[in-house]
């Protein structure tokens, strides 16, 4: 496997002192230093102040965070009502209650709006894990992706978890970014590059490209490793953290050459990232496409790494799917 | 904008906005006609004496805001906010048509005056609410918000979310006011979905609740200053009145809540208006 730039990945990477921390880490992290730089940066949370990393803000801030209680649809309303006075709120909570429960008022209060409202939602995908069905979203990136306005962003790793947080509050106009609950590779390194909208490469390849997003990122880039050391597939990979707007060109210039292509995502395979992959591509560059992601079930309860083998989100799944795509080109 | 303080004025003014509510329906051929009718005088009260705001300034920091959580009663909003010279009426004979500024249901700064969007029921309390927060904790000023619902909206779940939370907050410049028309769709409030006694729950809730004859203008005046006079928590006026006010055949029916008149009702309802149903013989209302 290539490695395109030095600077996009974590020297530790793949090393036995690789770190495990969950993205949300990263949301607390740039919360706070948002605070610091901007003081109409202001933090709403539903009742789940340390799961969400909220809590950091608080402590730092406690006269710019608002308790809002088990009051997801009421926070939406209540965000829009201060954007349209001039703040920047960020909202959290898990990612099943918002955008998921609050859906209308995301669409009407914050989205047809267009009210400088950042939604973050915790605890996204299967990894969740022994919380069972009710509390894995799944479905989140298809609910925000569709509304006018949105701008949806997956972070793969703590420090995208953090720049991600950091840039919401310098692009106006409503955002969804979702980060999970379990430890996950660190990925990037602290200076690697961050910008809405620009997928990054971080393998080159000219066989097949996996697109990626969220902390599945990991699996492909290990699966990229396997297809070159056993396959002798030269996979290119792609951190499409932006699900909207997405890096078309990017995209396209990437499929052009390898004329394959395998997404991968912690979320429904119908809508998700996959979906917008395919949009794109069958647009500009048409080429065969296999997607990795739930395929339309529920989850369940048990561990991060059971629910993401039982349900085929892994390397092996991403090896396969990569096999399956070549025979079709 | 200098508060008028003649009621006889007032109420002249509520006529001319129930005539511009009637001719924009008309013209629009769909949208509701009982419910803005029925709050002609609340609003007249709100943007001809109580609110502090200037029509030519619309987005003056210092102003205070109405926040139309009921969405559908809009042209009672748009006919006010043109009575007050926000923007010409003639806008108002362009209300839901393709193009228009004047949504269906409100739509965000679509025009001068219109300060949030609305549509889905409950929605409009919790930005109201969020904006009174910001202004009282955030800003540390004063200005007032008031925020009007529907009686049929008190159904909505996210109403009581808000209702809470700002009695937590003890948002002292947070008014509701109360659409209590005792009609929603599909028949009277109180078969479809029981809500009295409205002024227990929101005393339940820890809110102030004044009640008042949504007709009579001095007292809905009356009621906003005491409102404004509470600090302790934030105030719910409950405005009773009739749908329809002022169209003799669409008061108090519920079949007006979601159709506008025809030609020939307009025509009617337009004579009834100029005449104040046949007290008077012609009132000059432009």
């Amino acid at each position: 496997m290539k490695i395109v730039s030095k600077q996009k990945l974590n020297k530790k990477l793949f090393s036995k002192k690789m770190e495990m921390i969950p993205t949300r880490d990263g949301y607390g992290e740039g919360l706070v230093e948002l605070g610091e730089k901007n003081e109409k940066v202001v933090v709403l949370c539903c009742d789940l102040t340390e799961s969400t990393r909220s809590q950091a803000f608080v402590e730092a801030f406690p006269e710019r965070f608002v308790e809002v209680g088990i009051q997801e649809q009421n926070m939406a309303g209540l965000a829009t009502g201060m954007a349209m006075s001039g703040y920047i709120p960020f909202i959290a909570s898990y990612s099943v209650f918002s955008p998921g429960r609050n859906w209308d008022q995301v669409r009407i209060s914050i989205c047809y709006t267009n009210a400088n409202v950042k939604i973050a939602g915790a605890h996204a995908g299967i990894s969740v894990g022994p919380d069972g069905a009710t509390h894995q979203a799944l479905e989140d990136i298809a609910l925000t992706r569709v509304l006018p306005n949105m701008t949806v962003i997956v972070p793969c790793d703590v420090h995208e978890t953090r720049k991600a947080t950091i840039s919401a509050a310098e692009t106006k106009g409503p955002m969804y970014v979702r980060f999970g609950r379990a430890d996950s590779a660190v990925i990037t390194a602290e200076k690697s590059p961050f910008e809405i909208g620009v997928a990054n490469i971080l393998a080159a390849g000219s066989d097949v490209t996996i697109i990626a997003c969220g902390p599945l990122v990991y699996q492909a880039l290990e699966a990229a490793r396997e297809l070159a050391k056993s396959h002798k597939i030269k996979a290119e990979v792609i951190n499409n953290h932006t699900i909207k707007p997405i890096d078309t060109k990017t995209l396209v210039s990437s499929a052009k050459k390898t004329k394959a292509v395998v997404t991968v995502e912690e979320h429904q395979i119908h809508g998700g990232l996959g979906s917008a992959v395919a949009e794109v591509l069958s647009s500009y560059s048409p080429v065969p496409m296999r997607f990795v992601g739930m395929p339309d079930l529920f989850g369940e309860s048990g561990e991060p790494e059971e629910l993401l083998e039982k349900y085929g989100m892994t390397k092996e799944k991403i090896i396969a799917s990569v096999s399956d795509v070549i025979k079709n080109k | 904008m200098q508060p008028i303080t003649d009621i006889k004025k007032l109420n002249k003014i509520a006529n001319s906005i129930r005539q511009n509510i009637i001719k924009s329906l008309e013209q629009a051929k769909s949208g509701h006609s009982a419910g803005p009718l029925g709050m002609a005088d609340v609003f007249t009260a709100l943007y001809f004496n109580v609110l502090n705001h200037d029509p030519k300034r619309p987005n003056l920091k210092e102003r205070d805001r109405v926040i139309l959580s009921a969405g559908h009663i809009c042209p009672v909003w748009y006919a006010t906010l043109a009575e007050a010279g926000y923007f010409p009426k003639r806008e108002l004979w362009t209300l839901r048509k393709l193009g228009s500024s004047l949504q269906g249901h409100p739509h965000f700064h679509s025009i001068a005056g219109v300060e949030n969007t609305a549509g889905p029921l409950g929605q409009g309390i919790s930005i109201a609410t969020g904006m009174a927060y910001a202004i009282r904790y955030f800003q540390k000023s004063n200005e007032m918000v008031y925020c009007i619902m529907g009686d049929g909206e008190q159904d909505e779940g996210q109403v009581w979310e808000a209702v809470m939370f700002a009695a937590k907050y003890m948002l002292p410049n947070l008014t509701v006011i109360i659409d209590r028309n005792n009609i929603q769709i599909d028949g009277p409030t109180e078969e479809v979905m029981p809500l009295d006694s409205l002024k227990d729950k929101y005393e339940g809730f820890n809110w102030h609740v004044l009640e008042v004859d949504g007709h009579n203008i001095e007292e809905v005046i009356d009621a906003c200053n005491k409102a404004k006079a509470i600090v302790e928590r934030p105030v719910c006026i409950i405005a009773h009145t009739i749908p329809g006010k002022g169209v003799k055949f669409m008061e108090g029916k519920y079949e007006w809540h979601g159709k506008p008149p025809k030609s020939d009702e307009a025509r009617e309802a337009l004579h009834q208006l100029r005449t104040m149903g046949g007290k008077v013989s012609v009132i000059d209302c432009e």
